[in-house]
């Protein structure tokens, strides 16, 4: 019964996002403010119905209720608690569920926003979320329904593929998703931009938390799910350049640049048409990662069941909203008032550089991972484009951006001076230089990146701390005037310094992996395998069962420079409730940030067992600066202004009324 | 500067990069792509030895021998079997009768020696290419048509 009433609440609330699409959009059209405003309350109401929805869901997998067909074919009663509600989104119609649920939680926050959104821009925005939100709740009663039941209920499940049942996917899809669809309220913002024919500084400042939002959502998304494939596929790699991550990083790099152009916008009034077409491309990027994620036109760990039909719905959802945008774009982008142009030397211009370079990444990940599927469509030809691609158009487009960063942040704003500002940064660049030669010294006849990159890390971190010191130190003399400085600053300047030495700890991290070593041995107990300081001795092998599967493990001991340094579990599971498949869960001991990772390949018939042994020096830092860039962008969020009130209601009554009008400035209440 | 200049700056700058990112794709796209092949393709379309692609099909039945960390087997279509060398430890999902997709270089002698046997993620999952190769030999058999309890 409880399963039919949340089908319900999903068509009520397919019905409320029409109410939300429409008669705000209506309202503004007749200068009806109560009109305007019913997207408030719809887009509310909407999110509550979602909420039950996907609730009764996660109860239904919490219950096992095999009756339900989503649940039968996902879930095992044998399944450990955590699992069975992580579930709810491990398979294809859950995932949908909570895509939606998140739309709707965004649009809700739009409501709920407290922050003074102009009243048509708030309407606008909400109306044009309801479309993507009404394109997806069809999606799901039409192709998708979670809520199917089955009749006669099987005794037992199919239970989950065995990847997924793991603490990973409580954490990725979630982030990821909050990214995905966060980029959907800047498309509705910049929709409801283009409709009104307005676009201001106003405009950028309301788009601005939101966009970040989703920014920080989406880096740690990206960056749970490379942690999650790199301990869960045993095989050590942490980004395989496959379709799927690169369906996430696009919408990331255009994301990125867009969180750089609203600041040029906001600040400067300028680069406006370009900012909303960025907005509307990183929303389409992040559809088109939907696509090609759930239509099964790519097959990965992320493709569940494939039915044409999604397939096809997904597609013309697509060119629906990236098609129907860029249509509004083009004709009404024209009539936005042009900004002035600027210096190419000044902060705006390297913002613009910013842009450049990470759009142009971008089309090269775009054309990667797309032109395999057209070749295909047009010649039958299947080829596949994979890392050595990728390396050789992304990494030289990426690194002339990170070494270009520094003077962007320390330069000033209009007219900036690139001879000043090298000078500014001589320390940091003394050090960088220091790093690399330094490290290279030390690790002569080693591989160049790791120096070079670690180097390029340590000018990125350097020169985001010393900016910062100089903006609070500056002239001012005494502990009193800097700390008064210190606490004047604005948080967005804290946030960026600290989302920009996050990247340099990335890039740290990532050269760091040219040092990586991969040893393969077949071993016996008591047998050893040494790379360089590090020695693992494998202890014993045997067998253990777990809830619903089986497994054998293999106990080593770790020695680093002949001292031992504890012991590392590595175990390959049987999952006797599906099929027998087998999973390898990779041993890992992490020493600082650095870690060892012990993989078992298959056991021999005389009882010994292959084995991987990794080394991976500073591998953690990869993480650990994404985790310090979301932080940096979390710290701008907090920036005053945008928590305080917007000077544009104060001014809105003697603004200029245009032919169109807007609503009664006068309050409703 | 003047204002023709800074819109000369600009927008000669954004050409470069442009330029340059098409430079490396084109580059790129010469040098770094990778053919999927069918065995009854590596045989009719007589491939280079020396070349590099990808080879997918069905692991053949009693076609898997282990020495040590080397494994040889057979990738079939049902129609042409290619044999294949491989050292090092294979996926979970590596078994006889299942859809398979290494990469490597083809020998003079008709071996193919693989370098990565890909990993798959799911048992009922067979990989695109793997399957539509199949399709054309007509020994498709569409996966998880077990019986629905």
């Amino acid at each position: 019964m409880l399963v039919e009433i949340a089908h319900f609440a999903l068509a009520m609330a397919l019905g409320l996002s029409l109410v939300q699409m429409i008669i705000p959009v209506w309202g503004v059209r007749r200068n009806d403010i109560a009109l305007a405003r019913v997207g408030e309350p719809a887009a509310i109401s909407v999110f509550v119905l979602l909420l039950f929805a996907f609730g009764v869901l996660m109860y239904a997998y919490a219950v096992s209720d095999f009756s339900v067909q989503n649940v039968a074919e996902n879930s095992h009663s044998a399944k450990p608690m955590i699992y069975k509600l992580t579930g709810t989104w491990g398979n294809h119609e859950g995932s949908m569920l909570l895509w939606v649920l998140i739309m709707a939680l965004f649009g809700a926050l739009v409501a709920l926003a407290r922050t003074s959104l102009p009243d048509r821009l708030r309407a606008g925005t909400l109306a044009a979320q309801a479309s993507v939100t009404v394109a997806f709740l069809l999606f799901i009663l039409f192709t998708s329904n979670p809520f199917n039941r089955l009749d006669p209920a099987p005794p037992e499940g199919n239970d989950l593929n065995p990847l997924l049942q793991d603490l990973g996917l409580a954490i990725h899809p979630p982030l990821l998703y909050v990214g995905y669809v966060g980029f959907s309220i800047t498309y509705a913002f910049a929709i409801a931009a283009l409709i009104d024919g307005r676009i201001d500084a106003v405009w950028a400042r309301a788009v601005r938390p939101w966009t970040l939002v989703a920014w920080i959502f989406l880096t740690l998304g990206i960056s749970m799910g490379s942690y999650w494939a790199y301990y869960e596929l045993g095989w050590g790699g942490w980004w395989f350049w496959d379709p799927v991550e690169n369906a996430s990083l696009m919408p990331w790099l255009a994301g990125t640049a867009l969180i750089h152009s609203t600041i040029v916008m906001e600040k400067r009034d300028s680069l406006k048409v370009w900012t909303i077409l960025l907005a509307i491309l990183t929303f389409s990027l992040s559809l088109l990662g939907t696509f090609l994620v759930r239509s099964g036109v790519l097959t990965s760990v992320h493709t569940f069941a494939t039915d044409p039909s999604r397939g096809l719905f997904i597609l013309i959802i697509l060119m629906l909203f990236i098609g129907g945008s860029l249509a509004l774009f083009a004709w009404r982008a024209p009539m936005l008032r042009q900004g002035g142009l600027f210096a190419p030397v000044s902060r705006e211009g390297a913002l613009v550089i910013n842009n450049l370079f990470l759009a142009a990444a971008c089309a090269t990940v775009f054309i990667g991972t797309l032109y395999p599927l057209a070749l295909e469509g047009l010649t039958g030809a299947k080829i596949s484009v994979g890392p050595p691609f990728f390396n050789a158009t992304f990494l030289p487009l990426l690194i002339p951006l990170l070494l270009l960063l520094p003077f962007g942040q320390s330069m000033a704003w209009k007219r900036g001076d690139l001879l000043g500002t090298a000078q500014r940064l001589a320390v940091a660049i003394g050090i960088g230089i220091l790093a690399t030669i330094g490290i290279f010294a030390a690790t002569y006849g080693g591989p160049v990146a790791a120096p070079l990159g670690i180097g390029l890390g340590v000018f990125l971190i350097a020169s985001a701390l010393w900016d910062l010191g100089e903006r609070i130190i500056g002239r001012a003399s005494g502990a009193r005037a800097i700390w008064s400085r210190a606490i004047g600053l604005p948080r967005s300047a804290y946030g960026s310094a600290l989302a920009h030495a996050g990247v340099g700890v990335t890039v740290i991290g990532i050269a760091a992996t040219a040092w990586a070593t991969e040893d393969i041995a077949v071993m016996k107990p008591g047998d050893r395998m040494t790379n360089g300081r590090t020695a693992i001795v494998l202890q014993q092998v045997f067998p253990r069962t777990g809830p619903n599967f089986r497994e054998l493990v293999g106990r080593f001991r770790i020695e680093i420079d002949g001292k031992e340094r504890g012991e590392i579990e590595s175990t390959k599971r049987t999952f006797i409730t599906r099929n027998n498949m087998q999973t390898t869960e990779a041993g890992i001991r992490t020493f600082g940030v650095s870690q060892v990772y012990v993989s078992l390949g298959e056991i021999q018939p005389d009882g010994s067992v292959g084995v991987r042994m990794y080394t991976k020096p500073l591998m953690l830092l990869i993480w650990i600066g994404s985790l310090i860039m979301g932080l940096g962008g979390a710290l701008s969020i907090t920036d005053r202004r945008f928590r305080v009130a917007t000077p544009a209601k104060a001014r809105s009554p003697k603004g200029p009324q245009g032919s169109t009008g807007g609503p009664s400035p006068q309050p409703a209440e | 500067m003047t204002r023709k200049q800074r819109r000369l700056a600009i927008i000669g700058s954004c050409g470069l990069v442009l330029a340059v990112a098409a430079g490396l794709v084109l580059f790129a796209m010469r040098d770094s792509i990778v053919f999927f092949h069918g065995p009854t393709d590596v045989v009719e379309k007589s491939i280079q030895a020396g070349t590099r692609f990808r080879l997918g099909g069905l692991v053949k039945e009693g076609s898997v021998v282990r020495q040590g960390q080397t494994v040889t087997f057979e990738v079939t279509d049902m129609n042409r079997n290619i044999p294949v060398t491989y050292t090092g430890i294979l996926p979970d999902l590596f078994r006889e009768g299942q859809g398979v997709v290494t990469e490597g270089v083809l020998q003079a002698g008709g071996l193919f020696k693989a370098d990565s046997v890909l990993a798959r993620h799911d048992e009922n999952y067979m990989p695109r290419e793997v399957a539509d190769s199949l399709k054309k030999q007509g020994h498709w058999q569409p996966p998880g048509s077990k019986p629905q309890s």
